[in-house]
C-alpha cells in the first residue's frame, strides 16, 4: 500500500440554514482546500463525495446533484454513504483511492443541507426506522439516543452533570472556530441541566444542532507529497466496522463496533497503547454523552471512566488527552457528512500547527478522529500523524 | 469572501440565513411536497410473528447452533449465518432494558403528556433479546431499568397483525417498585 498524506482542507460556515445550494457549498469548501494545497482542479485525479440521507436535501441520488460543485465533472467520482459515519468514511474511501495506487491526488468533499427539510430534519429520520416493527410506534430518532444514554448512565452510575460537562467544554472550544454555529464562551453545566427536556435523559443542550455545511480534504501519495510540503501529515491508519441492525438485541452500554474499527486502524498505524500513543482525539459527539461513549469505544480509557477523566479536566484543550478541540458537533454544528471538518480536517490542522486559536499546546504528534452512524451500529476511524 | 482569519480554516465562506428571512421572503426559495406511497412484503419471519401477535402470542425462533432464542424472529442467524431452526412461543412478560420519557412526537413537535418508550427483553428469549414498545399504567417516576413488565393486548377483535396489537407493557404484579 502507498502512504497517504493530507495536503489541504477546507470548510464552510455551519449554520441551521445557509443561502447557498449544496453544490455551491461543495464548491466553496473545495476551493479553500485547493488553495491550501496550492493546486487546481486539473491536478485532482479522483473525487470522493460523502453525503448522508438523501431525504434531508430532498434530492435523491444527490451525489449527481452535487457533482459539479465537488470538482468531479469529467473525473472518476463516487459518492459513499453510511449515515453519520460518512464524515470519516468518505476520507477513508479517499485514502484507499491513493493507498491502492490508482490515484496520486484524491479530493474528498462532504456536504449536507438539513435546512431544506420541513417541518424539521427529524421528519426525514422517520424513514430510517424498520417499517414493520418500529414505524407503527411513530418513533422519533432522539428516542434511540435517549435509550442508549439511559442504559450507559445506569450501567456505570453516571451523573447527568458529568455528561453536561462535555456540552460545556465543546461549545466553549468552538469559540475559536470561525465556522461554528453554536459557540458559547459563557455556557455552564446549569444551563445544560436546565435546558428543555426533549426525551429524558436527553435535554436540548445535550444535542448538536441540525446544520447546513460542507467540508473538503485533499489526499496525496508519498511519491508526490514533497512537491507540496516538507512536513506532511499522514493518514496512518483507517478502520470501519458495523454491528447488527437488530439493535434491540444488543447491549448498548459499550460500542463494540467502535472498538473493532479502532483496533483495525490502530493495527495499521502501529499503535499498541492508544492511551499513550495518541495525543488527542475527535470522537463523534452529536450528543454530549456520545463523546464519552466513543472515548471508551476508541479504547482511550476504561469502560465508564470517560466521565471521570472529563470531570478531572483531562479532555480539555490543554489537558493530557484533549477531546474535540475543534468544538465538535456540539459547538461547531452537525451537518452530518460535512462533520469531516471537525473529525478529520481538524486533525490535519492541529497536526500541521495551523489550528490558530484552537491549537492544542505541546505540538501533538498523533490524533484520532471517529464518526458514528446508522442505527447505533456504524463506526469509522482514522489515525493521522505528523511528520 | 469573508475576511482572512489567523489559523485554518483561513476564512469562513457561506451566508447564514434565519427562519425569519424565509418567512419574510428575504431570500428566494422553491418548494416541493413529495407524494409517494410504499407497500412492504413482510417476509417469512415477520409474517409468522405478526400472525402470532394477532393471536395474542409472542413468537421467537431458535438457533440451536448458537444456543439462541431470537426475538424479533428471523429465518437466519446473523452470528453463525446458518438457517434458524424452530418456532417457539415466548411469554408476554419481560424486563425493561432501557427507556426514555419523550416530550417529542415523530416530527419533533413538543407534546405535554410524555410518551414512555423503551426496549423490553422478552422472558424465554436470550438475554437482551426483545423489541421496542410503549409503557403504560406506570408514572415517569416509577419506570426504571430492570422493571418486570407484561404486555397489555388489544381485544382479539381489534388486533390486525401488527406490533401495535400490543397496546403497551404494564408493570408485572409486584414488579413496579424500584
Amino acid at each position: 500500500m502507498n502512504d497517504v498524506a493530507v495536503i489541504g482542507a477546507g470548510m464552510t460556515v455551519f449554520q441551521r440554514r445557509l443561502k447557498e445550494t449544496g453544490k455551491e457549498l461543495s464548491y466553496l469548501a473545495t476551493k479553500m482546500a485547493l488553495e491550501e494545497a496550492g493546486i487546481t482542479k486539473k491536478d485532482i485525479d479522483m473525487v470522493v463525495m460523502g453525503s448522508a440521507p438523501d431525504a434531508f436535501d430532498g434530492i435523491h441520488q444527490k451525489g449527481e446533484n452535487l457533482l459539479d460543485g465537488a470538482a468531479g465533472a469529467g473525473k472518476p467520482y463516487v459518492r459513499v454513504f453510511n449515515g453519520g459515519g460518512t464524515g470519516v468514511f468518505a476520507p477513508i474511501a479517499g485514502w484507499w483511492h491513493v493507498a491502492s495506487g490508482v490515484a496520486d491526488i484524491a479530493l474528498v468533499v462532504c456536504e449536507e443541507k438539513m435546512g431544506n427539510c420541513y417541518p424539521h430534519p427529524q421528519t426525514a429520520f422517520r424513514h430510517i426506522w424498520d417499517p414493520i416493527l418500529d414505524r407503527p410506534l411513530a418513533p422519533n430518532l432522539v428516542w434511540l439516543f435517549a435509550m442508549e444514554m439511559n442504559r450507559y448512565m445506569t450501567k456505570y452510575n453516571i451523573k447527568k452533570e458529568d455528561i453536561a460537562r462535555v456540552a460545556v467544554k465543546n461549545k466553549r472550544n468552538a469559540v475559536g472556530h470561525p465556522c461554528a454555529q453554536l459557540p458559547d464562551e459563557k455556557i455552564t453545566i446549569e444551563d445544560v441541566l436546565n435546558s428543555e427536556m426533549m426525551a429524558w435523559p436527553v435535554q436540548r443542550l445535550d444535542i448538536s444542532p441540525p446544520s447546513d455545511g460542507a467540508s473538503a480534504l485533499i489526499l496525496c501519495s508519498k511519491d508526490k507529497v514533497r512537491q507540496f510540503t516538507d512536513d506532511p501529515v499522514w493518514v496512518d491508519g483507517v478502520g470501519w466496522n458495523i454491528d447488527s441492525t437488530m439493535w434491540t438485541n444488543r447491549d448498548l452500554c459499550f460500542p463494540r463496533y467502535v472498538a473493532n474499527a479502532a483496533r483495525m486502524a490502530y493495527k495499521m498505524a502501529g499503535i499498541h497503547n492508544p492511551r499513550k500513543d495518541i495525543d488527542f482525539a475527535e470522537p463523534y459527539d452529536p450528543f454530549d454523552y456520545k463523546e464519552l461513549h466513543h472515548m471508551e469505544g476508541l479504547l482511550l480509557c476504561n469502560k465508564g471512566e470517560a466521565p471521570i477523566l472529563t470531570r478531572e479536566g483531562v479532555t480539555e484543550r490543554d489537558g493530557d488527552m484533549p477531546m474535540c478541540p475543534s468544538g465538535g458537533l456540539m459547538g461547531v454544528g452537525n451537518p452530518i457528512a460535512a462533520t469531516m471538518g471537525q473529525k478529520v480536517c481538524e486533525l490535519y490542522w492541529q497536526l500541521a500547527g495551523k489550528a490558530g486559536k484552537r491549537q492544542i499546546p505541546g505540538d501533538p504528534l498523533v490524533g484520532v478522529g471517529q464518526a458514528w452512524g446508522d442505527i447505533m451500529q456504524m463506526a469509522t476511524v482514522a489515525v493521522l500523524r505528523r511528520g | 469572501m469573508a475576511k482572512k482569519i489567523e489559523g485554518s480554516p483561513g476564512y469562513a465562506p457561506g451566508t447564514r440565513v434565519s427562519t425569519k428571512d424565509i418567512v419574510e421572503n428575504k431570500i428566494s426559495y422553491t418548494w416541493w411536497e413529495p407524494e409517494i406511497q410504499y407497500s412492504w412484503s413482510l417476509g417469512q419471519a415477520m409474517s409468522k410473528f405478526l400472525v402470532g401477535l394477532k393471536n395474542g402470542k409472542i413468537l421467537g425462533r431458535t438457533c440451536i447452533k448458537c444456543d439462541r432464542v431470537l426475538v424479533p424472529p428471523r429465518m437466519f442467524c446473523e452470528h453463525c449465518y446458518g438457517p434458524t431452526d424452530n418456532w417457539i412461543e415466548l411469554k408476554d412478560t419481560g424486563t425493561i432494558e432501557t427507556f426514555s420519557i419523550s416530550y417529542l412526537d415523530s416530527d419533533a413537535r413538543r407534546i405535554k403528556k410524555p410518551i414512555l418508550i423503551g426496549v423490553i427483553s422478552i422472558d424465554g428469549a436470550s438475554p437482551l433479546h426483545g423489541f421496542m414498545h410503549y409503557f403504560g399504567e406506570m408514572t415517569k417516576d416509577e419506570i426504571h431499568i430492570g422493571m418486570k413488565v407484561k404486555a397489555v393486548w388489544k381485544s382479539p377483535r381489534e388486533r390486525e397483525g401488527a406490533i401495535t396489537d400490543i397496546k403497551y407493557f404494564k408493570p408485572l404484579k409486584g414488579g413496579g417498585k424500584k
